[in-house]
């Protein structure tokens, strides 16, 4: 590996999104659950939930300023890192570019409206509306850049021509192949993680010895979102699968170690490649890789061997798509379990093992954003615009790419640190208790 | 109208709109940051930040507007401004990342936190310093040109006083700008200490801005005769500049009108800002980018057009809705509510 601007330029690239997308999955499901929080709050007159969705929105103040900024970063670096990529796909792409930002417009707006003005309205049901334009925003926001995301890995609707895209459409650009099986499950993994985040924020508290009724109401609420967001999750995951067998099969056979192309292919689960690309080590699920991609145990699965060498993305991908989809199913798993064992009268709900499975599942959903988004983005190495630009004849050709990196690693790191710090400081000062007494007159039992 | 000169009217738009609305928050940040050091905090720092809560985000929006639409509209300064820009633009990035960031620690999580109200209140004069590079390379002279790669001559970017004096303005026209707002704001809020402090602060940084104004012109010719001369033709929109900025001065002195004194500071940058750009067309890079050679082709040109005016019709009433909430109502404003 040569440090060299192209190297840099996608270190920093990915540096920016890989903290960006926390805040940004956060950004696209924190309204949502402020949203249903406040709904049945008002519907069952019951305060715990309204100040659920009070305390809830406050944190997310928090994390939308970060997000925001990382956003911004992002796209000035695209045009930054990218130049040549963005003179020619910036006429394509530009349509979603300027929606997205209307979008975050039409949030920032009502977020900014729905934070100052809990006490103002008589009708509750009011105050509770403007989480609509919240939600429609953050949510359409990542629909546009994910549709701009798509059109890299399936472009069309242009034609390049002494690389000038001429002949554009841009309304058949964002509405490539690729966007509805990646919006779907780009905004019902951000709905998931967003509410698993927040399970394992209160499985903790109560772990640390928080008993009361709000506290409860709170784990119930969010593992029961957790659960539907979470099988949403994986029914878009099996339609991209699904997809990519058929549209981008590079990118599902080097997931897969798919070397040849096969019928009745089987799905290989973690293991090892020695250097003769063996596979070593693996739990071998027989015809399993057929039933994916095309539910039925003898489709033919396209495989690596008819890729040339060069367009092949790197082997390791296997382990981001393993590791993204056993947290997946395990999100199901443990947020089941916890269900049963409250519906069901013989269990306890709040045994410790599962609080801690709860606990655990917020952060490991975060990592599994993170491989799922390694896996997309490095699955269309070497392409920039599959088929159309590679990456090493984007990047910039200016100086003090090497420098830039290193003054963002520090700014993450130093915004990291004191995000975590001030919401931590934030939610201990105030304790919910504490509120719930001030505000509701309500004792905490 | 053809389809570039529509694009940049509307990316110059949004451009000003960004000049008010993030010289009001930069500044905002800095008189907050100096109320504290000076001791004079309880007396106007609430009302600073009763302003900044609901709209510090919406700032923010205009800004990643411009640059989404410039690239849009003209895919050639992506090429250009991102090359040249690698190094100036992160760290504006960077800056703008600490102070959007700070902000929310310092307003929702640490209440009084003196380091986290420092960058804040920092960041806001160093920012437009940065940002206005920019504007200073479209002069031309700044870059070069060697086959297919583009060179950022930075040393002359820094020993030019051209530079040097757009860096001057753009900081205090930050402070102008904001302490005219503040002031009009406070005086709606009733709040008559305030209005007193931040009066002060509007006076004193009132005669810096116009003479700023002449540097930016004299070094101008120097650097770009050729924009120079085309100034000239526009000279009545300066002109009109310079009574505004009269009128504006004339009513903060006599502490009467500062609604039209604010008024005033806003037609005064729009007058000189619109001028500034009239003149320096059809180039937006001079001399690389120009708007007709650069505009993107007519069917993405005129999606933006269609999408830009939807969204208007969606984002006009959000912020009429957003301001009679927390600009022009009376009880808000005055911390009732």
């Amino acid at each position: 590996m040569t440090l060299d601007h192209v190297m840099l330029s996608r270190m920093l690239t990915s540096l920016t999104l890989a903290f960006h997308i926390i805040f940004a999955t956060i950004g696209v499901g924190i309204p949502v659950m402020v949203s249903i929080a406040e709904f049945i709050g008002i519907k069952k007159n019951d305060s715990h939930y309204i100040l659920l969705a009070r305390r809830w929105a406050r944190g997310f103040t928090i994390t939308v300023a970060v997000g925001v900024v990382t956003g911004t970063c992002i796209g000035l670096q695209l045009s930054m890192l990218w130049p040549s990529f963005m003179k020619v796909a910036g006429q394509v792409i530009a349509l979603p570019l300027f929606m997205e930002t209307f979008a975050f417009f039409f949030e920032a707006i009502f977020l900014g409206i729905y934070l100052y003005t809990w006490d103002r309205f008589k009708n509750k049901w009011l105050h509770w509306l403007l989480t609509i334009p919240i939600m429609i925003g953050s949510s359409a926001s990542a629909l546009f850049i994910t549709t701009v995301n798509a059109f890299m890995n399936t472009p069309q609707g242009f034609e390049l021509k002494n690389g000038k895209a001429v002949n554009i459409d841009p309304i058949a650009a964002m509405l490539n192949p690729a966007t509805p099986s990646k919006v779907l499950h780009v905004i019902t993994s951000s709905y998931m993680t967003s509410a698993l985040v927040l399970a394992a924020i209160t499985a903790i508290l109560i772990l640390k010895g928080k008993r009361s009724e709000y506290y409860k109401k709170a784990l119930r609420l969010t593992v029961a979102a957790s659960l539907i967001f979470s099988i949403g999750t994986a029914l878009a995951g099996d339609i991209s699968a699904k997809f990519l067998a058929e549209v981008q099969p590079e990118k599902l056979a080097a997931a897969e170690w798919h070397f040849e192309t096969e019928k009745d292919a089987d799905l290989i689960l973690f293991g090892t490649l020695d250097e003769h690309n063996q596979i070593k080590n693996e739990i071998r699920i027989p015809k399993m890789l057929s039933f994916l991609a095309g539910s039925s145990f003898d489709t033919k699965v396209i495989g690596l061997d008819e890729f040339p060498k060069d367009e092949q993305p790197p082997l390791w991908i296997h382990y981001m798509f393993d590791l993204m989809v056993s947290i997946g199913s395990f999100a199901i798993f443990i947020t089941f379990l916890f269900l049963i064992s409250w519906k069901a009268e013989r269990f306890n709900e709040w045994s410790k093992p599962l609080l801690w499975g709860v606990a655990i599942t917020g952060p490991l959903s975060m990592l599994a954003i993170e491989f799922g988004w390694i896996y997309a983005e490095v699955g269309r190495q070497p392409w920039i615009l599959r088929g159309y630009i590679k990456v090493a004849q984007a990047a910039t050709t200016g100086e003090g790419v090497g420098l830039t990196f290193i003054m963002f690693a520090i700014l993450y790191l130093v915004l990291a640190i004191l995000t975590c710090v001030v919401l931590i400081k934030m939610f201990r000062r105030k304790p919910a208790e504490t509120e719930l007494e001030q505000r509701f007159q309500i004792k905490a039992s | 109208m053809s389809l570039e000169v529509l694009g940049i009217t509307v990316l110059w738009l949004f451009l000003y709109g960004y000049l008010i609305v993030a010289s009001i928050d930069f500044g905002a940040g800095f008189f907050a940051f100096y109320g504290k050091l000076s001791k004079k905090d309880h007396i106007m720092n609430d009302l600073i930040s009763r302003y900044l809560s609901p709209v510090w985000e919406v700032t923010n929006v205009f800004f990643v507007f411009f640059f989404v639409g410039l690239v849009g509209f003209f895919p050639d300064t992506a090429y250009y401004y991102g090359t040249a820009l690698l190094i100036p633009g992160s760290i504006a990035l960077i800056l703008l990342a600490i102070r959007g960031s700070f902000y929310a620690f310092g307003n929702y999580g640490s209440k009084n936190n003196i380091f986290y109200l420092f960058l804040y209140g920092g960041t806001g004069l160093l920012i437009p310093a940065a940002l206005s590079t920019a504007l200073t390379i479209s002069e031309g002279g700044y870059l070069k040109k060697d086959h297919d790669r583009v060179i950022f001559l930075v040393g002359k970017l820094f020993s030019s006083p051209y530079s040097w004096s757009v860096v001057l303005l753009s900081i205090v026209s930050v402070l102008f700008i904001s302490a005219a707002f503040l002031t009009y704001y406070a005086d709606r809020a009733g709040d008559v200490r305030a209005r007193e402090v931040l009066r002060k602060f509007a006076l004193f940084w009132s005669p810096p801005t116009i003479l700023a104004s002449f540097l930016v012109f004299v070094s101008l010719r120097e650097h770009n005769p050729e924009h120079f001369r085309q100034t000239l033709q526009v000279w009545w929109m300066f002109g009109l500049s310079l009574v505004f900025f009269f009128i504006a001065s004339y009513f903060i002195y006599k502490k009467k009108n500062y609604g039209i004194a604010f008024i005033s500071v806003m037609l005064q940058f729009f007058t000189a800002f619109f001028g500034y750009g009239i003149s320096h067309l059809p180039y937006i890079l001079y001399p690389f980018v120009t708007i007709h050679e650069s505009v993107t082709n007519e069917t993405m040109g005129t999606a933006l057009v269609v999408v830009f005016i939807a969204g208007l019709l969606l984002l006009i009433p959000s912020l009429y809705l957003l301001m009679r909430l927390f600009l022009f109502d009376a009880d808000y404003v005055q911390g009732k509510k």
